[in-house]
């Protein structure tokens, strides 16, 4: 019969390719003295480049500190997650069984991480949070730490500015997804506490090109100036479009988290931004020879791709998984490392950093910048720090 | 009230000239083509690319994208596509789909991951107010090419000698064929012709949203939402449409944000089940 | 296609038409052979357990599709909203009932999964039953792009776009813990699409089938013989709802979370992919599909993780230039050509 000659075929043939990638599956031999860690990333997708920023910070801090540590030699695994969750969790579950990886690390988004948090806890292994910034995540798994930011982290100090700076009345507009949530409420909280109103919280959906609808709305409430938020790698269209709604001629003064002036594209939005107040915990433009140097070296290594809030997550991540190695003498046991990462301290790139040693989430400084032209290129002009920030209670 | 209604006309009108394209060869080759959007993506970069590198004006880029994507595709159709039009729409599905991954996965290699905009000239930002409402200068640009190219679009269907013989390629292949008509050359100027639009509207596009190699599969789903509401079988149709589903969007946003992520999700259910061929159909499907 | 003409053709007696039947509802070697190797993998690639359970959850969505699509000939683009329901079903009663029996069942979860999905299946099914291919892809993508969007919204139940977190499924059958290593998750996984596939098969072989198959051929002469066409259709299209339910019901439990990714529109894009990549109308079809398109996708995502895209989009194009049929059309054709230099023409 025909179906049954298809079937017998297609069984061979299945049999066979079966057998042919077995090599291909198993896990390489793991050698003594290698130390490896996984790094699950966003790398296709409409998250890809976050992936590729932290990728880009990971590899600049190995090539600058070399790929030793403590005797070991450090073996960076880079997966491709596409931005989906339940891919999150099984390339954490490989990494841990079959590579047998120190650390896991990356995780570009909120309900990435948090996929991934049950994982960490059953293996006994750290997960270092280098992008996703919702404030809840690290407390879901006793083995997470953090070294991007979260959201009221970097909220927060723009309320109280606003507040401080003859600002009565906001809207916000974030998109619709966790951080989105987070920011608004934190913004909210703190804007309304030090005696401001915010007259409407507007949410955009996470996909959405077009935001025509909502500005109009912003601008029809003439408040004193506009809150926003959306991810990082989407700020362009919608500072497209807030540049042609012309909301500054209205008398709208434009407020953000840093994420909306992602240095990754802020050079390319034009010079409608320039005087746009944001703040965030990193700019390309930080004073400071730590910077200097990172910024240099990370435009000369990527094509002159200038590194943003993310690629500082990475790098940091890989710092703090260097200091612990250091400190744990290469002792790569999961608790162990965990303990040597608490309460770590050290100068980065972005200025003074911490891992809070009861909270395991990161302590540091957040910034308030102005966009301004420097050089002929748009920077986030820090002119005000607000010290040792913590990330979550 | 007026202002957002503009608003909403100029992103129907580009959501009409990006998905015009896709309408001409799955109605009137019958070709599920979901590369579409490679194509618009394609005139999008080589505007970003010549405005950012070269400093070409912005208004010669646009004729420029046109011709790119059109021989683009022309050069696809004539070594790839024109082996599909005889199989399964699946395979087409399939086929296309595998195209734009290939696209996505080159973009991202030549240019990176991230949104890529363009600053437009001077003369095409700013508002103009009339009418007590007020509309951005690009939008308002946006809509008279596109307006123009549908008037153009729809004459050159009903009123030539090449539209007649396309419609009548399309309604009996052989028949044409034997009354001399080259149906294979009509098919591949009517093909260029739709990824030129396309690519012209990804032009457009560079002034209103901006590009990332998920562009083709992200707007895959507007471009299938204008057709299949408007009909594939004329051109005002899926223009009507477009402009419907724009209003409708931006509209729903404002005065109903709670709810606005499900409205052009519901126009689109309701207008299929009520006329599965679409709103603007004439009669049934073929 | 040669099933087709050959389960239409009414044979000139009942008992032939009968044995007939019962050939086809026979079991062949390779079929046993393929499912043997399934459980095999169990043994011979322990370390790539959890990417066997989800090739075999997303086999069982494009079975579930095939069902639809091979044998009924309605083009869906909407199935992940069933998915999604199942794994949400699943999901929350597995949660709520607090990792003990009897909520947490796991088996009882899968059957609230099913029932769920099953039930929105019917109740949608109305909207597919006519217009054209394109009709159907769209009114079925809308209605999956609607639900994803009232499980970003409904926050309070599903956990918004955050997803899910905290589903703690009960061992199944009360014995098996789900590990870290996905041993029990790869059974438990294989164990019901297996059971689910036998009834499928079952279902596609009987009188029901075929009747199914002789609507996708030509829906007005089955109408003309007096087959309850719509009844038909109603009937397969809450079934398939109810195996995509199921698919997305092992999901939450494997995983133990739900996201709105298991809603979104490339769930639908991906599974329908799969099927048409392997094969659609010949129930193999979706599980080879998932099998080499997930593994290739794995090989070629581990050596280049950021252009893997454009390697597997190649194979694509590639296949539907020189093969028809999918991956089931390349082993014909093969064997085809073995067969022809085997024995003399």
């Amino acid at each position: 019969m025909f179906r049954r000659q298809i079937l017998k075929g297609m069984a061979g043939a299945t049999a066979s390719l079966a057998l042919a990638s077995i090599p291909a599956f198993v896990a390489p031999a793991f050698a003594q003295e290698t130390v490896k860690v996984g790094l699950i990333l966003p790398m296709t997708g409409p998250s890809a480049s976050t992936g590729r920023q932290i990728e880009a910070g990971a590899r600049l801090w190995m090539a600058q500190n070399g790929d030793t540590v403590a005797g070991k030699k450090i073996q960076l695994i880079i997966k491709d997650d596409t931005g989906a969750a339940d891919q999150s969790k099984r390339l954490a579950t490989e990494l841990v069984i079959n590579d047998k990886v120190a650390v896991i690390g990356g995780f570009g988004l909120t309900p990435l991480a948090l996929s991934v948090g049950p994982v960490a806890t059953q293996a006994k292994v750290p997960a270092v949070i280098m992008a996703a910034g919702t404030s809840t995540i690290v407390a879901t798994s006793p083995y997470f730490v953090r070294t991007s930011f979260t959201l009221p982290q970097n909220t927060a100090p723009m309320a109280q500015w606003s507040a401080a700076n003859n600002i009565k009345t906001v809207v916000t507009l974030v998109s619709d997804y966790g951080p989105g949530l987070d920011s608004e409420k934190a913004f909210k909280a703190e804007f309304e506490a030090k005696g401001g109103k915010v007259l409407e919280t507007l949410r955009a959906p996470l996909m959405n090109p077009e935001f025509a609808a909502f500005l109009q709305k912003a601008k029809d409430l003439k408040p004193d100036a506009l809150f926003l938020f959306v991810p990082s790698g989407q700020g362009a269209s919608l500072m497209k479009q807030v540049g042609e709604r012309e909301l500054a001629k209205a008398g709208i003064k434009i407020i953000g988290t840093g994420d909306v002036t992602d240095d990754d594209q802020l050079n390319g939005m034009g010079d409608a931004l320039i005087g746009m107040i944001t703040s965030h915990n990193y700019s390309a433009a930080h004073e400071s020879p730590e910077n200097k140097s990172y910024v240099s070296a990370f435009l000369k290594a990527n094509n002159n791709m200038r590194p943003n809030f993310m690629s500082v997550g990475g790098y940091d991540g890989m710092a703090l998984i260097y200091k612990a190695l250091e400190k744990t003498k290469g002792d790569t046991d999961g608790a162990k490392l965990l303990d040597a990462m608490k309460g770590a301290s050290w100068t980065s790139p972005r200025g003074p950093m911490s891992i809070d040693a009861t909270t395991r989430d990161i302590t540091q400084n957040v910034y308030i910048r102005e966009v301004k032209k420097v050089d002929g290129q748009l920077y986030n002009v820090e002119f005000a720090t607000i010290p040792n920030v913590k990330g979550s209670n | 009230m007026l202002t957002i209604l503009l608003d909403g006309i100029a992103y129907g009108m580009l959501l009409f000239i990006l998905a015009v394209g896709l309408c001409v060869t799955l109605g009137l080759m019958n070709f599920i083509n979901l590369a579409h959007g490679a194509f618009a993506m394609a005139g999008g970069y080589l505007t970003i690319t010549l405005m950012q590198q070269s400093g070409v004006p912005f208004l010669a880029c646009l004729p420029a994208a046109f011709l790119f994507s059109a021989a683009l595709g022309l050069l696809l159709e004539r070594t790839l596509y024109r082996h599909l039009y005889d199989k399964t729409h699946l395979d087409q599905v399939l086929f296309s789909i595998g195209l734009v991954f290939m696209a996505m996965a080159m973009v991202d290699y030549a240019y990176g991951a991230n949104q890529q905009i363009v600053n437009l000239p001077d003369y095409l930002t700013g508002r103009v107010s009339f009418l007590g409402a007020s509309i951005g200068v690009y939008r308002l640009f946006v809509i008279v090419i596109c307006g123009l190219l549908a008037a153009g679009l729809q004459i050159v269907l009903t009123c030539t000698r090449f539209g007649s013989r396309l419609r009548a390629a399309v309604d009996d292949g052989r028949v044409a064929r034997g009354m001399g008509i080259d149906v294979t050359r009509i098919f591949a100027v009517t093909f260029a012709v739709g990824s030129g639009l396309a690519g012209l509207g990804g032009a457009l596009g560079t002034g209103i949203i901006s590009f990332d190699p998920t562009f083709p599969l992200k707007y895959m789903i507007y471009f299938l939402i204008v057709i299949s509401v408007g009909g594939t079988t004329t051109i005002t149709g899926p223009f009507l449409a477009a402009i419907l589903l724009g209003v409708a969007d931006v509209l729903g946003k404002y005065y109903v944000p709670a709810v606005g992520g499900f409205i052009i999700y519901t126009i689109m259910v309701l207008v299929l089940i009520l006329r599965p061929q679409g709103l603007f159909s004439r009669g049934p499907a073929r | 296609m040669t099933d087709q003409t050959h389960s239409t053709k009414p044979s000139p007696e009942a008992v032939a038409a009968r044995a007939v039947l019962l050939g086809r509802a026979r079991w062949g070697l390779p079929e046993i052979a393929f499912w043997a190797i399934a459980f095999g993998a169990f043994f011979f690639m322990p370390t790539k357990l959890s990417l066997l359970s989800e090739i075999a959850i997303l086999g069982l969505l494009a079975l579930s599709i095939d069902l639809v699509l091979g044998y009924a000939g309605i083009v869906t683009l909407g199935q992940g909203a069933f998915f999604g329901i199942g794994a949400y079903a699943a999901g929350l009663a597995a949660k709520y009932g607090a990792g003990a029996a009897p909520w947490s069942d796991p088996l009882l979860g899968l059957l609230i999964a099913g029932a769920a999905a099953g039930l929105i299946g019917l109740l949608t099914s109305f909207l597919v039953l006519r217009g054209s291919d394109l009709t159907r892809l769209m009114v079925t993508l809308g209605v999956a792009l609607i639900v994803d969007e009232l499980v970003n919204q409904m926050k309070w139940l599903t956990g918004g776009s955050d997803g899910l977190q905290g589903v703690l499924p009960a061992p199944v059958l009360g014995v098996w813990d789900f590990d870290l290593y996905g041993k029990t998750a790869y059974l438990y996984a294989l164990g019901v699409l297996f059971v689910l596939f036998v009834i499928a098969r079952a279902i596609v072989k009987s009188p029901f089938g075929l009747s199914l198959q002789a609507i996708k051929g030509n829906p007005l002469r089955a109408r003309a013989i007096g087959m309850p066409v719509n009844g038909r259709l109603v009937a397969i299209y809450t079934l398939a709802s109810v195996y995509a339910g199921i698919a997305g019901g092992l999901a939450a439990q494997t995983t133990q979370f739900a996201s709105p990714d298991y809603v979104a529109f490339h769930r639908s894009a991906d599974a329908l992919l799969m099927l048409v990549f392997g094969g659609a109308g010949h129930l193999y079809g979706g599980l080879i599909g998932s099998i080499i398109f997930r593994a290739m996708q794995d090989y070629l995502g581990n050596i280049t993780p950021q252009y893997w895209q454009f390697w597997l989009g190649l194979t694509l194009v590639a296949l539907v230039l020189f093969v028809r049929g999918g991956i089931l059309g390349l082993f014909a054709k093969m064997r085809d050509r073995v067969l022809r230099k085997g024995e003399p023409a």
